[in-house]
This record gives C-alpha cells, sequence and structure tokens, in this order.
C-alpha cells in the first residue's frame, strides 16, 4: 500500500469517526422522542441509512459488474465483490433492525408484506452472488457468472424502494420525501447517512483491496507453478 | 422509557456485525500477508539457487 492510499484510508476512518460520534450524539441527546412510537423509534436513525448503504452498495456492483463483462480488469471484479459483500452485510442488518423495530410498534416481528419480501429476495438475490462466486471451479469463471448475478439482480433494488407506494403494506411509506420529519430529525437523518456512507466507502476500499491482493496473490503462485 | 430494551438490542447487532465483519477483514488481510511472505521466501530461494 502506498503512502497516497494509507492518507485517503486515515482521513476515511478519521471522518467516519467523526461522523459515527455525531450521528450517536444526534440519536440519543439531540433529537427529540417522537410522540407516537415513543424511544424506540429511534432506530429508524439507523435503520434507514443501513436500508441506503446496501442499495448504494448494490447500485455499485452494478457498475462494477457491467465494466468487468466490458474491459474485463481485475479491478472492477474486486469493487463488485467487495461492494456486495457490504451490501449482504447492510442488508443483513436491515431485516434484524426491521423486526427488532416492528415487533413494539406493529405488535410482530414479521409480516409478508410487499416491502419485507421483496427485501428478503434482495438479501437472498446478493446471497447467491456470494456463493456461485466462492463455489466456481475456476476464479475467472466466479467473476463472470457473478457480474451476470450483480446486473440482473439489481432489478430487485428500485422494486423494493418503490414496494412501500405500489401497493399497500404494512411498512410506512418514504416519509423522508414526503415531507414527514421535523427539522431536528431530517438533520440527524442525513447526518447518519453520511456516517454510514462513509463507513461503506472505508469497508468497500480496504474489501476491493484485499481482493486485489488475492487475485496478485494466485498469479504469482501460478506464475511460480509454471516456471 | 418504554422499550428501551427494542433500542438497545438493534444499536448492539449493528455495532456487532459492522465489528465482526471488519475483525474478518483484519484476519484475511493477515493470512494473505503470511501467503505473501511465503511467496516472497520462495522467489529468494529460487534466484539463490539459479
Amino acid at each position: 500500500m502506498n503512502g497516497r492510499h494509507t492518507l485517503r484510508n486515515s482521513i476515511l476512518l478519521g471522518l467516519g469517526f467523526v461522523l459515527m460520534m455525531a450521528a450517536l450524539f444526534m440519536v440519543f441527546v439531540y433529537v427529540p422522542t417522537e410522540k407516537h412510537s415513543g424511544i424506540v423509534q429511534r432506530i429508524f436513525y439507523f435503520h434507514v441509512p443501513v436500508a441506503w448503504v446496501s442499495f448504494l452498495a448494490f447500485f455499485v456492483t452494478f457498475i462494477a459488474s457491467i465494466l468487468y463483462l466490458w474491459k474485463r480488469e481485475i479491478k472492477w471484479d474486486a469493487v463488485a465483490c467487495a461492494s456486495a459483500e457490504v451490501g449482504v452485510i447492510f442488508t443483513t442488518l436491515v431485516l434484524i433492525t426491521g423486526p427488532i423495530w416492528a415487533k413494539p410498534t406493529w405488535g410482530i416481528w414479521w409480516t409478508w408484506d410487499a416491502r419485507l419480501t421483496t427485501s428478503l429476495v434482495l438479501w437472498l438475490i446478493y446471497l447467491a452472488y456470494l456463493l456461485v462466486r466462492r463455489l466456481a471451479n475456476e476464479p475467472t469463471q466466479g467473476a463472470r457468472h457473478g457480474a451476470v448475478i450483480g446486473i440482473v439482480g439489481f432489478i430487485d433494488v428500485p422494486i423494493v424502494f418503490l414496494t412501500v407506494n405500489l401497493w399497500r403494506t404494512q411498512h410506512p411509506t418514504t416519509i423522508v420525501f414526503e415531507g414527514g420529519l421535523t427539522t431536528p430529525m431530517l438533520l440527524t437523518l442525513v447526518v447518519c447517512i453520511a456516517a454510514f456512507t462513509v463507513l461503506y466507502i472505508l469497508l468497500v476500499v480496504q474489501g476491493a483491496g484485499l481482493k486485489s491482493m488475492e487475485a496478485n496473490i494466485r498469479y504469482l503462485k501460478g506464475a511460480m507453478q509454471g516456471e | 422509557m418504554e422499550n428501551l430494551g427494542y433500542l438497545l438490542a438493534a444499536y448492539t447487532v449493528i455495532w456487532a456485525v459492522v465489528f465482526g465483519y471488519v475483525l474478518a477483514m483484519q484476519r484475511k488481510q493477515r493470512r494473505l500477508q503470511r501467503q505473501i511472505d511465503l511467496l516472497q521466501k520462495s522467489a529468494d530461494q529460487t534466484k539463490t539457487n539459479s
């Protein structure tokens, strides 16, 4: 890793830390408690940013997969895979924090409504993406098959996003875009989204670096065996 | 402070999963570094022998 990368990572780490501390302060101290749902509504400030990051992650996988199939450069495969991995982690968090919030507000942990079901399908699609890569006979085959899933699977992201507007669901509509939040709530949400986005960038940069390193080691091993 | 347990559970899960993922990445980095060291050693040996 060269000096420029180290500096970039240090800046990202510092920025991420400051933003996350600010986010925690705003969630637990600054923002007023919502009148109807009570204190449990504060799950919203991490549940929504985590969902946003998972959408962003799968979008990056989508773009990087197209670029990999087009240019066949290993760096795009590394970015696509690292982003999908982070996307799966964050979708897992959405699927865990959602029911934890649902139980005290809806009285149930889970319901098979459109938003929840398509979110679960999204998680399964990208879990399959990671499995296909891992189970492939050779890494280039896994990268190629993965890229196809990364492109086709992205179809589910806008579907998940639009479910609450297209169908009647138990899940609330996107109140952020409908002016349903007070200024302190909106400000807290923006800071939380910024904090999680920086965390996402940091994880993808590290993850892609590791995957490139792995590919180089494989190449060197092959070259040495061929000597 | 009703439902505080749910709030704490949600935030604990988030940090536990993120922390676990970072740890797994660190472990992978160490494993790859070991492989690089081994490759370096074997390349040095080949150079000495030839």
